[in-house]
């Protein structure tokens, strides 16, 4: 049986250099850093005083909901969700308008509601104060609190849930949409991550040492340093993305824009074995994760043309291109195009994954790929990849296929493989 | 403050609350929260900490569950600031 295709026709986006999906292509496409100063980190005596914080400002959501009243996790996530469901040319059904069955959202997050957690709930009960608390703290620290909400505004009547796999969260999310859409079962899916911004989320990283980025805070644009050798962790960074995902046919039904097709999943863990543990990659579960997709898109691992890594900035990235390199079968003389987004918006955990698929899926769409910044000492491992790293914007008209992966905590992976549709295709 | 003040103050307490605001120009004493204001009844609590933070007053658990009108609030909102007063 062909399975049903599925593709993106919108997008979402709210991310520390830029919030809509066109501030965030302008962004990307001029390296533009989201990383600043954070007073707030000076204050608590984090070693990493730097990360990447979207600047929201009033707009259309506040119609829908009222910022103040949630917390940022839940207030991102909302934002991109709503951007990407009217960028799909879809409505914002009336309040009254009965429940859309065809339409759900796997929208997760890694450390989810931990803000108002620590603001609210801890200080308000030790001081035998739960009665004030009120109505509205459950929905804030759910781990479905970013997909109840969105559901809530778009009236969603299909799958409505939270996944969490720590930094691979977001691309597991576009996987488990595409799932579900293959096996009929739903029409249309919201794909999104989520994360807000919080020392209390931050805390646990910087008390590992060697994770959080603690060298370039007089440099703060400098501090996400992707494949570089003077790499020495990830910044952190808070933001949603959200992607509309649809049955092919029934996108073509409707007339649908089509930026372009998930044509490859596969998620899969290291089962913290064979040199992966709770922290550190299985780098054999890496390779298989990434040539699943790479199988499962039915393409020649030669036909991936660019690769938006996960790439933290940590001790990692060498292993991860060697695992790209072994598992696409292609040596530095023959390896694809790889950047960093998180080069720009640091390391937005939950949210990394979502919001670094829409770069990806922008450069597919648009035709180029966008420059990693900050690694221009390349870390030595990858030196012989240097020309196949996108260290400038580069104009890239015949791009058909891009691959995402990312890794999380737990020993957890994920990869997709988009591919450009065909003119036949969207016609 | 007479009932009339404690009525506008209170209107206005609950505006964030009314999924449909028009109703409340025209709301009366009698007016319910629930049934006429299309309050969502989880929000009622946080309507409570409101008043109990607008007036200064406290609110038991079983005076809070006998408000169903405007007027009720008004009433045990009266009655506590007097006392307080």
């Amino acid at each position: 049986m062909n399975k049903r295709r599925v593709v993106i026709t919108g997008m979402g986006v709210v991310s520390p250099n830029g919030v809509g999906l066109d501030a965030f292509d302008r962004a990307i496409r001029k390296g533009k850093s989201g990383i600043r100063y954070s007073q707030r980190l000076e204050e608590l005596n984090f070693a990493c005083r730097i990360a990447g914080v979207p600047e929201v400002e009033g707009g259309e959501h506040e119609k829908y909901f009222d910022p103040r009243q949630l917390n940022d996790n839940i207030g991102y996530a909302t934002i991109a969700a709503l951007e990407a469901w009217q960028n799909a040319g879809l409505e914002i059904p009336d309040a009254d308008a009965p429940a859309d069955w065809d339409s759900g959202t796997i929208y997760g997050c890694g450390i989810c509601g931990m803000e108002t957690i620590a603001t609210r709930v801890v200080p308000s009960i030790n001081e035998g104060k739960v009665r004030r608390l009120g109505s509205r703290i459950v929905e804030q620290v759910m781990g479905s609190g970013v997909s109840a909400c969105v559901a809530g505004i778009l009236g969603l009547g299909n799958q409505v849930t939270s996944n969490s796999s720590a930094c691979s969260t977001g691309t597991e999310a576009i996987v488990d949409a595409v799932y579900r859409i293959r096996a009929g079962l739903a029409r249309r899916m919201l794909a999104g991550g989520s994360e807000g911004p919080s020392p209390y989320i931050w805390g646990g990283f910087d008390s590992m040492r060697v994770v959080l980025a603690r060298k370039f805070n007089d440099q703060p644009e400098k501090g996400s340093r992707p494949m570089s050798a003077s790499a020495c962790g990830f910044v952190p960074g808070a933001g949603a993305g959200c992607l509309v995902l649809e049955d092919l046919e029934k996108a073509l039904e409707r007339g649908a824009r089509i930026y372009g097709e998930i044509t490859g999943v596969m998620v899969n863990c290291g089962g913290q074995r064979q040199g992966g543990s709770m922290t550190a990659p299985n780098p054999e579960s890496v390779a298989r994760c990434i040539r699943g997709a790479v199988d499962d898109a039915g393409i020649d691992p030669g036909a991936v043309d660019a690769i938006n890594g996960h790439l933290t900035a940590t001790y990692a990235d060498p292993h991860e291109v060697q695992s790209w390199s072994r598992a696409l079968e292609r040596g530095p003389g023959d390896f694809p195009y790889i950047n960093s987004t998180k080069s720009m918006i640091g390391h937005c955990l939950g949210a990394a994954g979502t919001i670094e698929t829409i770069a990806a899926v922008l450069e597919l769409q648009n035709g180029y790929l966008h420059p990693s910044i900050n690694c221009e000492d390349l870390h030595p491992d990858i030196a012989p990849y240097e020309k196949s790293i996108v260290r400038q914007y580069m104009d890239f008209p015949e791009i058909k296929t891009i691959a995402k992966a990312s890794f999380g905590f737990g020993d957890v992976n994920s990869c997709l493989v988009v591919t450009k549709p065909d003119e036949a295709k969207t016609a | 403050m007479d009932k009339q003040e404690i009525f506008e103050k209170f209107i206005e307490l609950i505006r964030e609350y009314v999924k449909e605001a028009d109703r409340l120009e025209s709301a009366e004493m009698g007016t319910e929260i629930i049934q006429d204001l299309k309050v969502n009844s989880a929000r009622l609590v946080d309507i409570i900490i409101k008043v109990e933070d607008t007036f200064d007053i406290e609110i038991e658990d079983d005076d809070a569950d006998k408000i169903k009108t405007i007027g009720d609030a008004v009433e045990i909102i009266d009655s506590k600031t007097r006392v307080t007063q």
